[in-house]
């Protein structure tokens, strides 16, 4: 009954919550194994990501090409790595897959690539593409008479792309309302804090102001991630954004400046996966997250 | 049916737009998977009407060619042969990292109408004078290339374009070229056609140019000189074959094209030739520079793409052999 429910029980609470430490901790050892990668923006999708396949959408890990299937496409290209960790432990793919990111040959490309990825609906890479292919694709969907919708992650620096607005523009005013839009607004672009590179003002404002039914959450809020994402949409497409730290739920890269890619040797990627592990083991015991 | 050239130096009888504005609602009637998407020109090619009526069949994205060139690619995706429309820059230019990516490289299948290539941009001058597009759709791999001759050919050419796999980008003036084919012509996408035989000389030629091509062939034929004369409709894929066995029956050949001659129909034909059969080869097409606004005859004469600069240049290629 996935996606039925109105609101999540403790039980849910907890399952999401510790499937988004396993995301991670998971996005942590691919990432190491490969010792760089987009380390920054994955990780600040995680819990959307724990939500999305943990209780809201619908799909068959042994048939990925479903047509009826929920479609995620992930426009923030370079937040793959969390996308398939997140397919490996659902079993799109086998674990040891992981290990392959950005090796020769990979089925696992650091931009997304439905060509290549079990699980992945939608070739990425070119900031602001994915936006409109996921238009396309739900309402594709939507004309060919199926019930799915199509989850979009967009980038906070993404929305500097102009395609970002053509494409919003055209998901409100067509009622392309089996699209729901996610802005990880994790506060950094590449070159540094999107308030000093090109700053978005108010992003509810804007999408509202684009016709959609906007709300704005706690990134790693995952009771709010699960009443945004199971909203029945009116006319009117949601938008969530996303309030995010880029690095978010590893302390050590969320103080890193320079996270969108980072390069660090086992032993500190070590310490990363030991502090979501810390975090995971307390959840266990009943505690809170800090 | 086979072929039939009917050319007698005249315009076809139908506009492009005639049978843009019937053949494009006709595919969407008999093929459910078929869309089609503008960019705000649709009463520019007839079928603004259609759109009308039928909202979910033919979708106005508005003038956003990017956004339009993504949604094709989305459409693509979950099961539909998008066509998508604009005029020529708008639909290389603009969306060509749209195209490429989201498109090409994510094997999205996707036929992109961009009218009014090179010259036959006219009265909208020089910022609408696409002279480069084919350069950029041939650099796409897999991409296909037709700049279409007459409305003949559109017709049998055209479904056979959307039913085909990747980037299909297809060149067409919206109003007539010389009428060169009879209604019911067949066609295949990479077989070029030869309209006229000939010893000393061939002239490879596409779309706006192919009229042009015969009527120099004649004042040639005037000259002592024997042209043969390829309608070269498809530039990519090649029709290597065709090129090689002219090149050796005529030892000399000739491009004309209505678009820069850096990276189109004259590279193309010079790449192949360069690599199997190098033969005295040259070019009647756009010089490294930007268009401007003007009548076509006026352009023609401008761009040095009229029937006597194709006899000019054929006579100074004939000259090296």
């Amino acid at each position: 009954m996935r996606g039925k429910d109105k609101i999540m029980n403790n039980a849910d609470k907890y399952a999401i919550k510790h499937f988004a430490a396993e995301i991670r901790i998971t996005l942590l050892e691919e990432l190491k194994a490969r010792g760089f990668g987009h380390v920054g923006g994955s990780l600040s999708v995680c819990d959307a990501l724990a939500v999305l396949y943990g209780k809201v959408m619908n799909y068959k890990p042994n048939d990925p090409k479903w047509p009826d299937r929920d479609k995620i496409v992930c426009s923030k290209g370079h937040a793959g790595p969390a996308l398939y960790a997140t397919l490996a432990l659902k079993g799109f793919f086998s674990m040891e897959e992981l290990k392959t990111l950005n090796r020769p040959a990979t089925n696992l490309p650091s931009h997304c690539d439905k060509n290549k990825t079990p699980g992945i609906d939608c070739t990425t890479g070119s900031l602001g593409q994915g936006t409109s292919q996921a238009v396309g694709m739900a309402l594709g969907d939507k004309l060919k008479g199926r019930k799915n919708r199509v989850f979009l992650f967009v980038g906070d620096g993404e929305i500097d792309e102009g395609q970002v607005w053509e494409a919003a523009m055209f998901t409100a005013a067509k009622k392309v309302n089996n699209l729901v839009w996610l802005i990880d607004d994790n506060k950094k672009q590449l070159d540094g804090p999107t308030a000093e590179i090109l700053p978005t003002f108010d992003l509810r404002a804007k999408f509202e102001a684009f016709g959609f039914d906007a709300v704005r959450v706690k990134g790693n809020d995952v009771d709010a991630l699960y009443d945004a994402l199971t909203k029945q949409a009116t006319d009117k497409p949601i938008a969530i954004i996303m309030d995010n730290v880029k690095g978010s739920g590893v302390k050590a890269v969320e103080e890193t400046a320079a996270n969108h890619s980072m390069t660090v040797d086992a032993a500190t990627w070590d310490s990363y996966i030991a502090q979501v592990k810390a975090d995971l083991e307390a959840l266990e015991k009943g505690k809170e997250i800090a | 049916m086979a072929i039939k050239v009917i050319y007698n130096g005249s315009p076809d009888v139908k506009t492009f737009k005639d049978v843009l504005s019937t053949m494009i609602p006709k595919l969407l009637d008999e093929d459910p998977d078929v869309i089609y998407l503008d960019a705000d020109l649709m009463s520019c090619i007839g079928t603004a009407k259609y759109a009308k009526a039928h909202p979910d069949r033919a979708i106005n994205c508005g003038i956003a060619e990017s956004n339009m060139a993504g949604i094709a690619a989305g459409l693509a995706a979950v099961g539909f042969k998008p066509i998508c429309h604009t005029f020529g820059p708008f639909a290389s230019r603009r969306c060509y990292d749209q195209m490429y990516m989201s498109g090409g490289y994510a094997k999205n299948d996707i036929t992109m109408i961009g009218s009014d290539p090179g010259i036959c941009a006219t009265m909208n001058g020089g910022t609408h004078m696409p002279f480069e597009d084919v350069a950029l759709y041939r650099a796409m791999p897999g991409s296909t290339i037709v700049d279409v001759t007459d409305t003949a050919q559109f017709n049998d050419i055209f479904p056979k374009l959307v039913n085909r796999k990747g980037i299909k980008y297809l060149r067409v003036n919206r109003k007539a070229n010389d009428l060169v084919y009879g209604e019911g012509s067949e066609f295949e996408i990479g077989k070029g056609v030869v309209l006229k035989d000939g010893k000393d000389i061939t002239i490879i030629a596409a779309g706006y140019m192919v009229g042009s091509a015969l009527k120099a062939a004649e004042v040639l034929k005037g000259k002592g000189i024997d042209a043969a004369v390829i309608d070269m409709f498809t530039i990519k894929p090649l029709d290597e074959e065709l090129v090689l066995k002219f090149a050796k029956q005529t030892g000399a050949v000739l491009v004309t094209e209505n678009h820069n001659k850096i990276g189109g129909l004259y590279s193309a034909v010079s790449e192949c030739l360069v690599a199997n059969c190098p033969v005295p080869a040259g070019c009647v097409a756009v010089e490294d520079e930007f268009g401007e606004v003007g009548p076509i005859d006026y352009l023609a004469e401008r761009f040095g793409l009229t029937p006597e600069h194709i006899v000019s240049e054929a006579e100074k290629i004939v000259a090296r052999k």
